[in-house]
């Protein structure tokens, strides 16, 4: 009897060992980065470009590169994956053209980002002529967000009770005024939700845009979607790797993460508010 | 039977995968009647009347066989718009299923989508409905207020609203009481009386004492065939079939 208690014990302190773990992990990465990155935080940091080899000046370029890659990379790879979602959920019958889709889906999910930054050079860069640019990069994260969009669109999808739709089926509305008035509104929070949880996670991705349209140094923004661009995540990788004085470097490579890693927070941010809002709003 | 045929089904086989659910029904349900499906859980009683609207084509193993009248048209005929069907044949469910809306929009949607924009005329459609099922009384002062909010039984009373918000001839109601308390069910019951006078009326139900108050006709149904069918009073009160007798009698079921 004795014994069970403390086996009982043992595990509970276990397991409270490891979520404590995962709340170590954030706390010394955030002090890390905060501690080394603020300093460097100013209006001129944000907004100018960098100097002497990066190793003074701002990071102004690689926000604009990275949120118009994120922008970009949303309007290409929201749409399809929705659509697709909803098509699978509400419109699909089984068979082997709905199998395929779903395998695909699946496989592609588990697909490392650097060989889709081949994927990328070979058949946007090269093959279909974009060139390193924009909208090779955006098309080339949308491929790899789009399997986590289609998946968690599909769960929120699921989620909307079924009761619902014989309801509006019952009434004579179609497949698509059932979808569109009824399904589409209680799901969309947890679509997006999701897909802004998957372009957060591309936000940070480096291996896909090296290969796709990411520079290591240009002198001005790009001027259009065909143009190159530089990235908070290669820059950071370049100048921690590629620098001749680490040291010189180093509060401007805190400065990057710190700027990324709030970009990205608050992508997750605007998801978490927008779920429980609209928790609050529709309830069955 | 003198009255007009308002739905008929002949030789009516049903599966779902490799089994069985319908097994060659025959029957004729006649116009501005209630007609009560009795039988014991799993004999078939809703996916009988899922079939007088094709509810069923909503589930992907489910296969049908035979023919339906309904107005004399073969509803299961290729040429049959599903959309029209359901439009001419409404569906109250087991458990009230109001969509997470208003209550106006509630019952508003369907005749919008089907081509009333005009707000006054919507207006006014929204009010003969609700008054037709009893609770426009309950709600008239809160029609913007969510569905979710009502109770259950005043949930009910406004699906049965939003069907008749179509103008169907036909209303099936797939055990309409069974999640509601008692007072909440007589007030479904003297309302299904009411609609009887303009409309069809099919009603699937476990309550034996409900069949017998609201229906004109009964149907008793047993793994998936159909026993007995005729009036109301001669089913209860002297049934033909032994087995129709046990179940009424509650020997099983």
């Amino acid at each position: 009897m004795k014994w069970k208690k403390i086996k009982e014990h043992i595990i509970y302190s276990l397991l409270r060992l490891t979520g404590l773990f995962i709340v170590c992990a954030l706390a010394v990465l955030l002090f890390y980065i905060i501690s080394g990155g603020m300093g460097k935080m100013s209006w001129d940091f944000l907004s100018s470009f960098p100097k002497d080899g990066m190793m003074s000046g701002g990071i102004f370029p690689m926000i604009i590169g990275t949120l118009s890659l994120m922008t970009l990379t949303m309007l290409i790879a929201l749409p399809i994956g929705t659509l697709s979602a909803i098509y699978l959920v509400e419109y699909a019958k089984p068979g082997r053209f709905t199998d395929a889709i779903r395998l695909a889906v699946h496989n592609l999910a588990g697909v490392p980002s650097i060989v889709y930054g081949l994927l990328g050079l070979g058949l946007f860069v090269v093959f279909l002529g974009l060139g390193l640019s924009l909208i090779s990069a955006a098309l080339t994260l949308a491929i790899m967000v789009l399997p986590i969009i289609i998946a968690s669109s599909q769960e929120a999808l699921r989620a909307v009770p079924q009761n619902i739709r014989e309801g509006a089926l019952a009434l004579g509305s179609t497949k698509w005024e059932t979808t569109r008035y009824h399904v589409l509104p209680y799901a969309l929070p947890g679509m997006m939700t999701g897909s802004i949880l998957a372009l957060s996670r591309a936000a940070g991705e480096t291996a896909p845009i090296i290969m796709t349209g990411a520079a290591f140094y240009i002198t001005h923004l790009p001027s259009s979607i065909f143009d190159e661009f530089m990235a908070l995540p290669y820059s950071i990788y370049t100048l921690a790797t590629q620098s001749s004085n680490v040291e010189a470097t180093r509060p401007t490579i805190f400065g990057a993460i710190l700027v990324l890693l709030l970009i990205v927070l608050c992508m997750n941010l605007v998801a978490i508010i927008a779920r429980n809002y609209y928790r609050k709003k529709y309830r069955w | 039977m003198s009255e007009d045929i308002e739905i008929e089904t002949k030789n009516l086989n049903l599966w779902y995968g490799d089994k069985q659910a319908l097994k060659n029904i025959n029957m004729k349900i006649p116009e501005e009647k209630v007609t009560a499906v009795i039988g014991p859980s799993g004999c078939g009683k809703s996916t009988l009347i899922r079939c007088f609207n094709r509810m069923n084509d909503i589930i992907d193993c489910c296969r049908v066989k035979g023919t339906i009248l309904i107005d004399g048209k073969d509803i299961y005929n290729k040429k049959m718009d599903v959309v029209e069907l359901r439009k001419n044949v409404g569906m109250v469910f087991q458990k009230p299923n109001p969509f997470p809306k208003s209550i106006y929009e509630n019952i508003a949607y369907a005749p919008r989508i089907h081509g009333l924009k005009n707000k006054k005329k919507l207006n006014k459609a929204v009010e003969k409905c609700l008054k037709q099922a009893f609770i426009w009384d309950e709600v008239k002062d809160r029609l913007g207020d969510s569905a979710k909010s009502l109770s259950g039984g005043q949930q009910q009373r406004l699906c049965i609203a939003r069907a008749l918000a179509v103008e169907p001839e036909i209303l099936l109601m797939d055990e309409p009481c069974s999640a509601l308390d008692p007072i909440a069910t007589a007030k479904i019951e003297e309302l299904i009386r009411y609609l009887s006078k303009e409309y069809t009326v099919v009603i699937v139900t476990h309550n034996m004492q409900q069949a017998a108050r609201v229906s004109d006709y009964t149907a008793y149904m047993y793994i998936g065939e159909l026993i007995e069918f005729g009036k109301t009073k001669q089913i209860f009160e002297n049934p033909y079939e032994e087995s129709t007798e046990n179940y009424i009698t509650g020997r099983f079921g």
